[in-house]
């Protein structure tokens, strides 16, 4: 059972739209390696905010439209 | 022919296990690091454990000579260590020795389980060899400490990568 974290993101999504992006191309960017990649991916792992903003770089779009913090219900 | 049938079984048995054991879970370089550290941590113990006690059969526990166990294994555990780490890095070369943030934090993550193990037991031997109790005593509390550290350690790391951190 995967530990999630409350930090949800579109960068599946992202990828898509951006010529369908490969995890490998998008860690390469970041300076990331591939799993880590897969791991944000999932919720597994909250990025630095360093590099949530080199992520959102990448796609040319604001921070908020990559991550955003699921509120508490 | 047959070398040709027995290579693709041993193939299909390699991806039937790793199926297994990873899903579609993809393994890192460190992730198959601390793999590599916890099972050598393993093997050690249970060598060094079944090397010494039989000895006690005959002789009183600290009478036993386990130096030569435990230096050999000690040796043992940096060889293989060292071989274990070139296969990995080799057989994946494009990611040996990448470490990016996460497997910073990982590392240390792991490693602060393992300094609680090596802190306990350089304060068992040290009140060990204030009350003065043999030198068996004090040398296997302090090889037990660094060998269950880097298992717990390693422990703490793959369930880190397997569980999310």
């Amino acid at each position: 059972m995967a530990k999630k974290t409350r930090i949800t993101n579109h960068i599946r999504t992202l990828r898509f739209h951006n010529g369908e992006m490969t995890q490998a191309e998008l860690a390469r960017r970041v300076g990331m390696t591939r799993q880590t990649v897969i791991a944000i991916e999932q919720g597994k792992y909250s990025p630095s905010l360093e590099t949530a903003f080199e992520i959102a770089a990448v796609f040319q779009v604001p921070l908020d439209e990559v991550f955003q913090y699921a509120d508490e219900a | 022919m047959y070398i040709l049938f027995d290579i693709r079984s041993i193939n299909t048995y390699i991806t039937y296990v790793k199926h297994i054991l990873h899903g579609d879970h993809i393994v890192s370089f460190q992730e198959k690091s601390a793999w590599a550290m916890a099972i050598i941590s393993i093997v050690a113990m249970t060598t060094y454990i079944s090397s010494v006690l039989p000895g006690a059969r005959e002789l009183p526990l600290v009478e036993v000579n386990y130096v030569g166990a435990m230096l050999s294994t000690i040796a043992l555990v940096i060889l293989a260590a060292i071989i274990i780490h070139i296969i990995i890095a080799v057989t994946n070369t494009s990611e040996a020795n990448d470490q990016d943030e996460r497997d910073m934090q990982i590392n240390r993550y792991g490693d602060a389980f393992g300094q609680w193990l090596v802190a306990g037991g350089a304060m068992g031997a040290l009140l060990m060899s204030v009350a003065e109790w043999e030198h068996f005593w004090i040398a296997n509390t302090l090889y037990l400490a660094f060998l269950l550290a880097t298992l717990v350690g390693s422990g703490a790391k793959i369930v880190a990568y397997r569980r999310g951190f």
